[in-house]
């Protein structure tokens, strides 16, 4: 008990005078797993919204795909990645492995089926005479489906949340993909691990703290801006 | 008024294999308000989509001012030359203000014109005083009157209305009924009304179309729907509960006797000697007596005597079944049948004039 107690203050004081390698861990984990995201969203809502929205078959074998997809373990993503990265692998020649690019795209393969996938029930929990009433209106395809996500905002925002999420928190692709290289990948994650396997726990604790505090600011606002609409 | 509008030419629409709608012709007049009305299921609110071209027939064609629409071509002009109302409100979320504009909008209107239409439309639908307010704070009415204000808001050319009074209660209905045919009696707007309240048919329609079982089996008047059905299924639905079926035995100066199971009837109308008939009687049209009673058989031609077998309230009257070997339902005020002294098991005679029933040729 003591030794946690201990490890706390010591993170708490690593926290306050601004240790320059917490301070950049952090940006790198906030940078790699902000651009995964924002890239998840790119790729997810528009694939959960044609697939909430058409009728083709196999659709409802993409979604359940989709669906399996939000479960997938980091470190068979973590596993597959590097073998296409490998340097004798299919895209070896791009020079990838352990870098953070390299850590973008598996966070980018965790994130984007969970975008996918709560795109896909934003919009089908939306009434679905409400597109009809669109059209009615007057309403291009377009215009339809800029409305229909408008309406969905605040269940996308939850799906942003879970994907940032999902992404900020793993271990296993990040570790496999970036190495853990001191100033180049290393994230707060992969930090903690090495710290805590080092028994610098005070280091791994206020590492640890950090990333709560990020998950959490970064929660707290998201959820204020989705909360901020439910306001009467 | 002009020609048509819209027009719907050898329809067929088939849900999973299963036929719903079979319109061979379908017409929708200039400046006219058809209400479209029949059972649930019936198909009229298929029928809607397909005049609003929210819904392709799986055969046939719709027109429109006589020209055929398609997709790659005219679609979206054609769609933005209507507007539809249906019976949830379906707002998006936001104000009273921005919902009304919203169709101005996709339009792409100038935002000074969208700002002087909207308080325009707002004002004629009386919830001027809303045009802050967030739309999920609002009532039934109050949201389908927004509702019918975005789509009034766009001045179509075709409005298209889908039980828009629904799933409202009765005084909040009547307010928004009334207010909605003093707006279509002025702008004259070429209008298609779904809904299954004969009533609100009434009210609203300048014609009428009876939809039952996915076809269209009679187009008219509201008058000539309610009072002259085509058939026994159209009969039903506009209420008439007697429908008796007999023969015409003879037939002298106009007045036609028909034999009914257990009576003869005189019937006003243009019969023919040894031809098969059905009697149709609204209930209103019937007048009870207590058995005994000494009638004058000058004004109620056809005197049948009974016993009452059950009375339901109906608003300010009861609807009372009468068994006189046929089964007869009339309609009493409330103040008649305690004046009667009727009650279930009591004797009555049940009078009609010869030129009460509505006499439906079998073929």
């Amino acid at each position: 008990m003591e030794l946690i107690w201990q490890g706390i203050t010591q993170a708490v004081l690593l926290l306050v005078h601004g240790d320059p390698e917490v301070l950049r861990i952090m940006l790198l984990s906030l940078q790699i797993s902000g651009i995964a995201t924002l890239l998840s969203l790119l790729i997810g809502i528009p694939i959960g919204t044609i697939l909430a929205l058409s009728r083709f078959p196999g659709r409802g074998i993409a979604i359940s795909l989709v669906n399996t997809g939000m479960g997938l373990p980091p470190v068979v993503v973590g596993l597959f990645v590097s073998i296409f990265l490998w340097r004798s692998g299919p895209l070896g020649f791009l020079e990838l492995l352990y870098t953070p690019t390299a850590m973008i795209l598996a966070q980018l393969v965790i994130a984007a089926p969970v975008v996918t996938g709560l795109t896909v029930a934003a919009i089908q929990q939306l009434n679905p005479r409400l597109r009809m009433q669109l059209v009615g209106l007057g309403a291009s395809r377009l215009q339809v489906v800029y409305l229909l996500l408008k309406e969905a905002r605040l269940p996308l925002l939850a799906a942003l949340m879970a994907g940032f999420g999902a992404v900020i928190s793993e271990i296993g692709a990040s570790m496999m993909v970036g190495g853990n290289i001191y100033r180049q990948t290393r994230v707060l994650t992969t930090a903690t691990v090495l710290e805590t396997s080092r028994g610098n726990f005070d280091m791994a604790i206020a590492l640890s703290l950090l990333l709560l505090l990020l998950t959490f600011g970064v929660n707290v606002t998201l959820t204020w801006i989705q909360q901020r609409g439910r306001t009467p | 008024m002009t020609g048509p509008i819209l027009c719907l030419e050898r329809i067929k629409v088939t849900y999973d294999g299963m036929l719903v709608l079979d319109a061979s012709f379908f017409e929708v007049h200039e400046g006219q308000t058809l209400a479209v009305i029949g059972p649930n299921g019936a198909g009229k609110s298929t029928l809607l989509r397909l005049l609003g071209f929210l819904e392709r027939p799986t055969e046939g064609r719709v027109l429109f001012r006589g020209q055929p629409v398609s997709s790659c071509g005219n679609l979206l002009t054609v769609r933005r030359r209507m507007a539809s109302v249906f019976q949830e409100p379906l707002l998006t979320d936001g104000t009273v203000e921005g919902n009304v504009a919203l169709g101005l909008r996709l339009r792409r209107v100038d935002s000074t014109e969208v700002s002087r239409r909207v308080q325009e439309s707002m004002a004629m639908l009386g919830i001027g005083h809303l045009a802050t307010r967030r739309t999920r704070t609002l009532s039934g009415g109050e949201a389908q009157r927004v509702s019918l204000a975005r789509a009034l808001v766009l001045d179509p050319e075709v409005f298209l209305l889908d039980e828009p009074f629904a799933a409202l209660d009765p005084p909040t209905r009547e307010g928004l009924l009334l207010d909605l045919k003093a707006i279509l009696d002025k702008r004259r707007i070429s209008t298609i009304f779904v809904t299954h309240d004969r009533n609100e048919a009434l009210a609203l329609g300048d014609r009428v179309a009876v939809m039952i079982g996915g076809r269209v089996l009679q187009v008219d008047t509201p008058e000539r729907v309610f009072a002259e059905p085509i058939n026994e299924e159209v009969a039903r639905f506009v209420g008439i509960e007697t429908i008796l079926r007999g023969h015409v035995q003879s037939v002298s100066q106009g007045l036609a006797t028909v034999e009914v199971p257990g009576w003869t009837l005189e019937v006003a109308g243009p019969l023919t000697p040894g031809e098969r008939v059905l009697v149709c009687l609204r209930p209103e049209e019937i007048t009870l007596f207590p058995r005994g009673a000494v009638l004058s058989t000058s004004s109620a031609r056809n005197q049948l005597c009974g016993r009452v077998i059950r009375h339901l309230p109906a608003g300010p009257t009861y609807q009372v079944t009468i068994d006189c070997g046929v089964l007869i339902v009339a309609t009493v005020t409330r103040q008649s049948w305690e004046q009667l002294g009727l009650q279930d098991g009591a004797e009555v005679i049940a009078a009609f004039k010869a030129t009460a029933p509505h006499v439906i040729h079998c073929v």
